[in-house]
Parts: C-alpha cells; sequence; structure tokens
C-alpha cells in the first residue's frame, strides 16, 4: 500500500494472528474478539471501522500491550507484543492533557518519563507544535485551548518520540464536524512527509474511508473482521474527493455490509452514514 | 470590595451587639460588650499574643504532622490491598471515636507539656487529610493511568507525575478542613491540662467569672482561625493554579483580554 501511494517507508510491519480476547466475568466467559487475522505493511495507514461493541477498541488495546491476549500472537516488527511496545504513539479518543503542566511540558512527557534529556527533545517538541499550528501556543495551559487544539498537543505528545506505530482510538470522535474534517487533512499530510504505521479506530465511514489505505470493517458480538476493503484513492487526498462517485461507491458498500450483518436496522445511531 | 462587604456586616454586628448589652443592661461577667473586650485586648496585648503564639504553635505542628502522616497513609492505602484493609479501617474505627475523649489519655502517655496537645490536635485532623488524599489520589483519569503505562512509565512515575498532582486539589480541601480541626484539637489539649495558650486562659478565666477574658481569648481564635484557613486557600492558588475554581476568573480575565 505505501509503495502505492509513493510514501517513504518508516513504520512497523504488524502482524496479528489468531488472536483471542476473552474476558472472565461471573456469568461464565465473555468472548470480546473471535480468532482475528490481520498483517498490516510497514508504513500502511489502516482504518479500523465498527459499531460500538464490535472490540476495535480492544484489539487497538491489546496492540498497545494494555490488555493481555487469550489466544493467538502480535508482532510489531519482529518483536512480539507483551506489555507497551517500544516505538508505540498513542492517541486517545479524549486529550489526556495535563491541567498542571503547559502545552510544550504536556508534548515532553514522553522525555520525561523515559528519563531522556529534555534538552535534547525540545526543538523537536517545538517543531511538532509548529508542524500543528500550534507554535504560539507552547506556553499556555490546556484549558486555554479549544478541543481541536487539545487534540493536536496530544497528538505531538505521541509523535515526539519518532514512534513506529501509531495507534489512535477514535481521536477526533469528539470534535465538531468542522475541526474533524481540518484535522483529517492535517493528519494525512503527517503521514505522508513520514510514514509511521498507523492504526486508526473510528466509527465514522467516512473518515475511514478518506485516511485509509485500507477499511478494516469489523462486526459485533463476537468481534470479528467481517470485510477488508482496498481503498485506491490517489494521495494526497482533499476533502472534496468525498463527493466524488468512487468515494461515494466505496461508502456505499460499506454501509451494505453493515446492513448485512443487522447493525444499520438495530443500531441506526451507532454509525455515522452521512459525510 | 468583599473585603468592604465582610467589614460592614461585622460592623454593624459589634454595634448592634454593643447597644443591646448598654441598652438592656446586661451584667459584665454575663456579655461583656465588645468594648470591653477590645479594652481588654488592648490592656495586655503581650500576654494575650504569648498565649496566641502557644496555641498556634500547636495547632501548626499538629496540621503539619497531619498533612505529612495522612498524604502517606493515603499513598499506602491506595497502593496495597494489605494497607488498605488494616490502616484504612482501622482509621475509620478510629475516627468513630470522640477524639476529644482520647485528651486525658495522652496527658497521662505524654504528660503536660506540647507533646500531648500536639498529639490530640493531630488526631484530629488527619482523618480529613486521609479521606481527601485517598479520594483523590483513587480519582485519576483511567485514560491518563493507561498513558502513562503505554510510555512504560514505573509505578512511582504513574504515583508522582499522575495521581499526586491530580490528587493535589483534593488534598488542599482536605488541608482547610483539617487546619481548623487542628485549632480545635489544640484547645482541646488545652482545656484538659496546661499551663499556657487560648484554651488554658479560656478555663482559667471560666473559674473567675472573668468572661471578658474568655470572649477576648475566643476573638483571637477566630482570628487565627480565620487567619490559618486563608493561608491554605493562598497556599492552593498558588501550588494549583490550573484547579476548575480558580481557572474560572483567569479564563474569564483572558477573554476579556481577547474579546
Amino acid at each position: 500500500m505505501s509503495s502505492q501511494s509513493g510514501v517513504p517507508p518508516g513504520g512497523a510491519a504488524v502482524l496479528i494472528d489468531a488472536v483471542e480476547k476473552t474476558y472472565a466475568s461471573r456469568r461464565g466467559n465473555v468472548t470480546a474478539l473471535c480468532p482475528i487475522d490481520l498483517a498490516i505493511e510497514p508504513g500502511e495507514f489502516v482504518s479500523v471501522l465498527g459499531p460500538s461493541g464490535c472490540g476495535k477498541s480492544t484489539l487497538l488495546r491489546c496492540l498497545a500491550g494494555l490488555e493481555h491476549i487469550s489466544a493467538g500472537s502480535i508482532q510489531l516488527g519482529d518483536q512480539p507484543i507483551d506489555g507497551p511496545p517500544e516505538g508505540l504513539g498513542v492517541v486517545f479518543q479524549r486529550d489526556v492533557l495535563f491541567d498542571w503542566r503547559n502545552v510544550l511540558d504536556n508534548v515532553l512527557l514522553p522525555v520525561e518519563v523515559r528519563r531522556l534529556p529534555r534538552a535534547d527533545w525540545e526543538a523537536r517538541a517545538r517543531s511538532l507544535l509548529d508542524l500543528l499550528g500550534l507554535a504560539a501556543f507552547a506556553d499556555r495551559h490546556p484549558w486555554e485551548l479549544s478541543g481541536g487544539m487539545r487534540q493536536r498537543v496530544s497528538i505531538c505528545r505521541a509523535l515526539l518520540l519518532e514512534p513506529t506505530l501509531l495507534l489512535m482510538d477514535e481521536p477526533f470522535g469528539a470534535l465538531d464536524a468542522m475541526t474533524r474534517d481540518e484535522l483529517n487533512l492535517e493528519l494525512q499530510r503527517i503521514w505522508l512527509a513520514n510514514a509511521k504505521t498507523i492504526f486508526f479506530v473510528t466509527h465514522s465511514i467516512p473518515e475511514a474511508v478518506f485516511l485509509g489505505d485500507r477499511v478494516v470493517v469489523m462486526s459485533p458480538a463476537p468481534g470479528r473482521i467481517a470485510e477488508i476493503i482496498p481503498i485506491a484513492l490517489p494521495r494526497p487526498r482533499d476533502l472534496d474527493v468525498r463527493e466524488t462517485a468512487e468515494f461515494g461507491a466505496i461508502v456505499r458498500h460499506i454501509r451494505q455490509v453493515f446492513k448485512d450483518m443487522g447493525v444499520m436496522a438495530s443500531a441506526r445511531e451507532r454509525i455515522t452514514v452521512g459525510a | 470590595m468583599r473585603t468592604l462587604r465582610v467589614t460592614i456586616i461585622l460592623a454593624a454586628l459589634f454595634i448592634g451587639w454593643e447597644a443591646l448589652v448598654r441598652l438592656l443592661g446586661v451584667p459584665a461577667h454575663m456579655l461583656p460588650p465588645p468594648s470591653a473586650v477590645l479594652a481588654e485586648l488592648l490592656d495586655q496585648p503581650q500576654w494575650y499574643l504569648m498565649h496566641t503564639m502557644s496555641t498556634l504553635l500547636t495547632t501548626l505542628i499538629g496540621f503539619g504532622l497531619a498533612l505529612l502522616v495522612g498524604v502517606l497513609a493515603a499513598i499506602g492505602i491506595i497502593s496495597s490491598k494489605w494497607v488498605e484493609n488494616t490502616l484504612y479501617t482501622l482509621l475509620v474505627s478510629l475516627n468513630s471515636i470522640p477524639k476529644i475523649a482520647l485528651a486525658p489519655l495522652f496527658i497521662i502517655w505524654l504528660g503536660t507539656g506540647l507533646e500531648s496537645k500536639v498529639a490530640v490536635s493531630f488526631l484530629i485532623a488527619v482523618f480529613a487529610i486521609v479521606i481527601d488524599a485517598v479520594l483523590g489520589l483513587r480519582s485519576a483519569d483511567p485514560d491518563a493511568l493507561d498513558l502513562l503505562r503505554t510510555l512504560r512509565g514505573s509505578r512511582f512515575q504513574i504515583l508522582f507525575k499522575v495521581r499526586f498532582p491530580n490528587a493535589l486539589p483534593h488534598i488542599f480541601s482536605g488541608m482547610k478542613v483539617a487546619v481548623s480541626l487542628a485549632l480545635v484539637g489544640a484547645i482541646a489539649g488545652e482545656f484538659v491540662a496546661s499551663q499556657e495558650g487560648l484554651g488554658y486562659v479560656i478555663v482559667n478565666a471560666q473559674s473567675m467569672f472573668q468572661t471578658v477574658r474568655v470572649f477576648a481569648s475566643i476573638v483571637l481564635l477566630g482570628v487565627t482561625g480565620t487567619i490559618l484557613f486563608y493561608l491554605v486557600d493562598l497556599a492552593e492558588r498558588l501550588i494549583c493554579p490550573w484547579h476548575v475554581s480558580h481557572r474560572v476568573e483567569e479564563a474569564r480575565a483572558l477573554s476579556a483580554q481577547h474579546g
């Protein structure tokens, strides 16, 4: 995929092999993930789409090493994932900024936690802030920023240590439509400039299609992959691509997949259909 | 503006009190007029200052110990199920005993000096700190804890980079309650056995029907308690300016600047 879209390699391959996840509860075991197989190429942008309860966030947490898998294996590069791996960046749905730190110190948090010399990284933190249009806000505190700006700061923090895998868990789900469009464009720009492998979880069909090299459609109860759809739209994509017939056809197809699994009928609100 | 309003209300209160006492001819040993209380304070300021300082010292040591021990205990309680089951349960049952009832015991154990009064002050204040510190340390955002874990942070880092700063506003609200309780504890200790402090002055004056002296001491206690409370409040504003209750004002100022 990455070679197709002319992206220089910079990410790690991810191999998800027969991964299962069950939770023990008082009423017996609950299966969150049926065997999942997925091979992600280095530098690929994979969108993961599905209704609530389909296990997409659980899968992301397994990739982050925050959940132990019940069966199967996950490899990042040539390392098996058992606990949070090296070279990982995570962006959560909520920005998780610390109010007691200013913007620059929030971005530099990973450097502090990893006990790296701050002086070596401050310039990179500032250039990331600059890249996301936040250069003037380095000394501000999170509560002085809008929701979109806050999420930009959290993206800077996730990118700081040059991760080879970026996990994003519905990062723009809480933002208004216009800010969301803007951040979709910026994320694409950042990824094109320096291809990380990105695992992007969303419940918006247009967002998944707009950003992804492939869209992994998941179905609920228990979570499994229903279909994997390659998106051959040329890069860089601008927002107008969403008006093209090709884009419309892919969105319609995905919607049909959801209808076939009975998701659209039973839970209309869970899936964002419109653009 | 607020200070002015408070001053006016206090002044009105004192004038009303003075007028009532004079009009109804209340005897001074029942209720002395504020002018007499003021005259009493001005008559021997050094003596009152000395006793106030003695009570203040007991209060500050008791409060300081309560803060230190309370926060450390809270860290222990949230870090270990075992400590929670033993220490926390013990603290809860201890708290249901009126601590003032323990004051005579401390006199037996520690004598009539500073130590026994500090012990009572500490014991009354510490619970408020533990409760709020445990609440604050526990209420850290689960996503923030996950973030630290994905950065491969240690338990120590999770405690000091996430849990502790998150708990600070809670700890400060516990401190505001605890500082007043520490003063109560100091006075209670002085009531039982002491040769100095405002609690001693009150008990001593009461036995000789020197009501004006009792009132002078109560006024000093009120002033001391108020000052201590606002010192904690000031410390909170300096140490955690990010907290919601403060930043509303700052955000307004900011939007006023820019809008």
